[in-house]
């Protein structure tokens, strides 16, 4: 019985979701639609992160590395010729790229592709170091990728960057792509190879007591973290129509970080609320940067001040609850009825209803 | 601890409710035409946001309003922070054209925000106005985006000129940023014309470059003081400039040092001091050179407020905003699509950097004026014109 | 490449790595207490550099006068901080700590710009730091000719510090197991505010010279020196005083030599430290002077 009617529920979500998408892109403003695609493309990229981070624990601080890998590739297999050669003014491009243009699916797997082997590169060496080792020789590589996009002038345009790519990122395809990864993680994390990437997480040692093959859970994690990562950057490319380097600095991966600190680290439903929520933040709180009239003090405009409150946020967060909005716990319908909000089900043990109530 | 827990963030999100309630929200009641500032507030090009954003508010505060159809309106400055960052420009520009429904835009200072606005002005039909971003690329290609400076193939020739005639150069080095589009976009107009003109294309002994935000350039100038050339080309941001020379005439280099319009801010002459003595740089404005009486009328109004000279880019901003003001005079209708035609249509304009006329691209032609640093102030040499 | 030549790049290099050495140790002192990776550092070092101007320039204190209360000032700061981020999180994972930090970094970083505003000040570099000297064709300023010499003097004073004081001794026993400490009845949260204050007065310091050497502010002029030098302190074994000053040298080195030789490769500066850090994590991780932990479980 309950099996069924969750089913139902499920069903009843989806079609709910898919009548929002289509109404959004037929009715949205220009303005509301971007930060509701910006949303879909953030919980791609979070739960990328939250892959990496929250379900197996390595904490990597290189995805804007491997958002700016995937850019590129996706952005030059998509460019037409012509638009290249407009882009490419100060040194023309190298042959092998110039009249390159294949359709968006191929080029946005390419994309995932390419930086998924960055990531297996990248990761078989340093996967083996200790936290904080990894986080910084991770960002290192983050910042070695960037370095070297800015410097190959003829590739990837330098400093200029790419204009004219391709406006490939629909409110449909960001959001299938939303969608595709969420499910993808529940059932990664809900198979037996989830319970692994767990185990790694909680106890390394332990795990490899038990058999698991821990350096192997590890690459394949980075490898699968650094494909949505490379689809997610190639996403916000086409979204935006221009990348250069300058995007892919460690603020944009601080940004996830926020989104899944605040989310709940190992949680994908936290992931998704806390992209939603950061990114329409982000721009409600944008008045917080212009001329403000509190009471008592006026002041003619704090730029930053945004970002500060942003930052006091994850530390609050990350000092008194660290577990975030959600912690390790996933949705389920189970959540009304506990808040309240669906009638109590029949023949369900007392304690057990009582005990779920705590987080 | 665990009542902190629940209740910090609990008071963060009440404070920020709080204050949002008190916020000043722009009403516009009645006749008020918006236009859009979208420059860099906060970020990496804070400095030229903030500098750009002083010319329009003086403007502003001068010409207040314009008259349409025989109905006078106001105009309401609606500024938008695009943060330096690529995606926030891009949000920034969507949020004047969707929600604030602005007539014309004014911005951005940095050629690579300019670009991310550029799709979406284009899509919306709003026109846009850039003040001091120099790569073609910004108006190359979209038929929305204009702009009151030259573009840097000028600038590059300009100093590459000087650089042979004015300064006596057969030889040079670059020093670039290679991080910043600008900086590399004019060294190689700069390497171009310079071997145009010494028939020589060995005459850049080398380019070395730098990254933004980096502070120790004594590598990179030693090795200059070893191939010991005529002249330096440093087009990068006043920023690293300032240091650059600073440690070149600490190593005892001696060669003249010559940049681009960026130098032009008191910043340079506060970090560089006695060492940046004799750089020379082109810009787009000069207080001495300034022919037209709108210049005057800017100087006098921006010392009277400032109590000091304006920088370049500053009077870019003022013209900005009067020919955006212009433009809907002429086109005599609030029509976005009107307004774009009429600012096509640009000629002679008469702003306080020189007069603008508006070619195919919405580029203009203007005159480069060639400063340098005297006595620890920006004084003018001479004028180029195109 | 000329003897004259060569003798100028090795000036420079050993210029810029004393700069990097001083901040290096704070960087160290920190991780060898709270194995934390400290992400504020370069941060403090800002402050430092800020305060210092705001004093000189606002209060109008003679510099020296200036320097040293911003320095003090700064320890305070770096105090509080400990106490406000890094205590409540010292029994949690070690993520959490090292988001704290991140945090931590970004808010001061962003506090700075809406406090200071955005646009880059001139440093007061008072006159004695600015004379050019020629020592033969050698071109070096007066300062950075002092830099080396208040780092070698730091560094006898810390490890004076570290091996023959009381608190030396605390340090050393919470550095090596901070549990076993506690049974020693060391007051482990003193030893580590100390830590953290001494650490802080040095990125404090090093946030003043480093500006009397690149008279330029801005709020975020120290997150690159502050990574550098946390690759220094890695690169000769962190936790190891010694080892940082090491690193630093190295670090400085190697920019600038691989320039000196390969002129073509000055765009990529900044990766040469980061490939440098990633070389020593994979052959050696505990660094040049470090010792190899074994971690028991």
């Amino acid at each position: 019985m309950k099996k069924k009617t969750n089913l139902i529920l499920s069903a009843i979500a989806c079609l709910a979701l898919l009548a929002l998408v289509f109404v959004a892109d037929k009715a949205f403003g220009n303005f509301t639609l971007r930060i509701f695609n910006l949303c879909a493309i953030y919980i791609v990229l979070a739960i990328s992160m939250n892959l990496l981070n929250g379900f197996t624990g390595l904490f990597s601080l290189g995805h804007a590395g491997f958002m700016a890998i995937g850019a590129y590739v996706c952005a030059l297999l998509t460019m037409s010729p012509a638009q290249k050669a407009m882009n490419f003014f100060l040194s023309p491009i190298v042959p092998v790229l110039a009249n390159v243009q294949i359709p968006f699916v191929p080029a946005l797997l390419a994309a995932g592709l390419v930086a998924a082997a960055f990531a297996w590169l990248i990761g078989t060496p340093v996967l083996r170091l200790r936290d904080d080792y990894l986080a910084i020789a991770t960002l290192g590589f983050a910042e070695i990728i960037r370095v070297v996009i800015t410097n190959m002038q003829s590739v990837t345009n330098g400093a200029l960057g790419l204009k004219g790519l391709p406006k490939y990122s629909t409110t449909w395809v960001v959001w299938s792509v939303a969608a595709l990864s969420v499910i993808f993680m529940f059932a990664l994390t809900r198979s037996a190879y989830g319970r692994s990437l767990k185990a790694v997480r909680d106890n390394e040692i332990a795990a490899q007591a038990m058999g698991i093959d821990v350096a192997h859970v590890k690459i394949v994690s980075f490898v699968v973290s650094g494909f949505m990562a490379g689809v997610g950057g190639a996403l916000l490319g086409h979204l935006m129509t221009t990348i250069d380097p300058k995007m892919f600095v460690f603020g944009l991966t601080y940004n996830i970080i926020l989104i899944v600190v605040l989310g709940g680290n190992g949680s994908i439903t936290g992931s998704v609320i806390a992209s939603i929520a950061v990114t329409v933040l982000m721009e409600a709180l944008r008045f917080l940067d212009g001329p403000l009239n509190l009471v008592f003090v006026k002041t003619d405009g704090l730029p930053g001040l945004r970002m500060v409150v942003f930052s006091l946020l994850l530390m609050a967060v990350v000092i008194y609850r660290q577990k975030g909005l959600m912690g390790t716990k996933e949705f389920s319908w189970d959540m009304f009825s506990e808040a309240g909000l669906f009638p109590r089900r029949k023949n369900r043990p007392e304690g057990e209803g009582k005990g779920a109530g705590k987080c | 601890m665990k009542i902190a827990g629940k209740t910090l963030p609990i008071l963060l999100v009440a404070a920020v409710a709080l204050v949002a309630g008190c916020a000043k929200t722009s009403q516009s009641s009645g006749d008020v035409i918006k236009i859009g500032v979208f420059e860099p507030m906060t970020g990496a090009n804070a400095a030229g946001g903030a500098m750009e954003v002083e010319g329009i508010k003086l403007a502003n505060e001068m010409y207040p309003t314009v008259t349409v159809g025989g109905k006078e309106y106001k105009i309401e400055l609606v500024i938008a922070d695009n943060k330096s960052d690529k995606v926030e420009a891009a949000t920034a520009a969507q949020r004047l054209v969707d929600k604030e429904k602005v007539s014309a835009i004014l911005g951005s200072w940095g050629s690579s925000l300019s670009m991310a606005a550029g799709p979406i002005v284009l899509d919306a039909k709003v026109p846009a106005i850039g003040l001091s971003c120099t790569n073609p690329l910004v108006t190359l290609g979209n038929d929305y985006y204009f702009r009151v400076c030259f573009i840097d193939p000028f600038q590059g020739t300009v100093m590459a000129n000087y650089a042979y005639n004015v300064a006596g150069a057969r030889t040079a080095v670059i020093v670039q940023e290679v991080s910043n589009d600008y900086s590399v976009g004019l060294a190689k107009f700069f390497t171009d014309n310079f071997k145009k003109l010494t028939g020589n294309d060995a005459c850049i002994l080398s380019v070395l470059n730098y990254n933004t935000n980096d502070q120790d350039f004594t590598a990179q100038l030693t090795t200059i003081k070893s191939l010991n050339p005529d002249v330096i080309f440093a087009p990068g941001n006043y920023t690293e400039s300032a240091l650059v020379m600073k440690q070149a005439r600490e190593l005892g280099i001696n060669a003249p040092f010559l940049g681009g319009d960026t130098w032009e801010t008191p910043e340079f002459i506060d970090v560089g001091k006695k060492l940046v003595e004799g750089a020379t740089f082109s810009t787009f404005f000069a207080v001495e050179g300034a022919t037209s009486g709108m210049s005057k009328t800017f100087v006098d109004a921006y010392k009277a407020k400032y109590s000091k000279e304006p920088a370049a880019v500053i009077a870019l901003g003022f013209d900005g905003y009067l020919l955006a003001i212009d433009a809907i005079k002429r086109a005599d209708s609030l029509d976005t699509v009107k307004i774009r035609d009429a600012l096509a249509a640009t000629k002679g304009f008469e702003g306080a950097a020189g007069s603008i006329t508006l070619d195919a691209n919405g580029d203009a032609n203007k005159s480069a004026f060639i400063k340098t640093v005297k006595d620890g102030k920006f004084t003018y040499l001479t004028v180029v014109n195109p | 490449m000329t003897i004259a030549l060569f003798l100028q790049h090795l000036t420079n290099a050993l210029s810029l790595g004393s700069l990097y050495a001083l901040i290096a140790i704070g960087y160290t002192m920190v991780y060898g207490i709270l194995r934390l990776i400290n992400f504020a550092h370069g941060d403090i070092f800002m402050l430092g550099a800020y305060l210092a101007f705001y004093l000189v320039t606002l209060a109008l204190l003679p510099w020296w006068v200036a320097f040293l209360v911003a320095i003090a000032l700064t320890a305070m700061l770096g105090i509080g901080l400990e106490r406000v981020a890094y205590r409540p999180l010292r029994d949690s994972p070690r993520i959490s700590i090292m988001i704290s930090a991140i945090g931590a970094s970004f808010l001061i970083e962003n506090l700075a710009t809406v406090l200071f505003g955005g646009r880059p000040k001139g440093f007061v570099v008072p006159d004695i730091f600015s004379q050019v000297l020629h020592l033969g064709s050698v071109s070096v300023v007066s300062i950075s000719v002092m830099i080396p010499i208040f780092t070698f003097a730091i560094l006898a004073l810390l490890l004076w510090i570290v091996h023959s004081t009381k608190v030396g001794m605390a340090m050393r026993a919470v550095s090596t197991d901070i549990d076993a400490a506690r049974l020693q009845a060391i007051d482990v949260n003193r030893v580590v505010s100390f830590t953290f204050g001494l650490g802080s007065l040095l990125a404090a310091f090093g946030g003043i010279l480093w500006s009397l050497k690149y008279p330029q502010l801005n709020p975020t002029m120290g997150i690159m020196p502050g990574l550098k030098c946390f690759i220094a302190a890695v690169l000769g074994g962190i936790g190891n005083i010694g080892g940082a000053v090491l690193g630093g040298f190295l670090l400085g080195f190697i920019e600038i030599m691989i320039i000196a030789f390969l002129p073509n490769l000055t765009g990529y500066r900044d990766a040469f430290a980061f490939v440098a850090l990633i070389l020593v994590l994979l052959l050696k991780p505990s660094g040049l002077l470090g010792k190899n932990q074994v971690e028991k479980v």
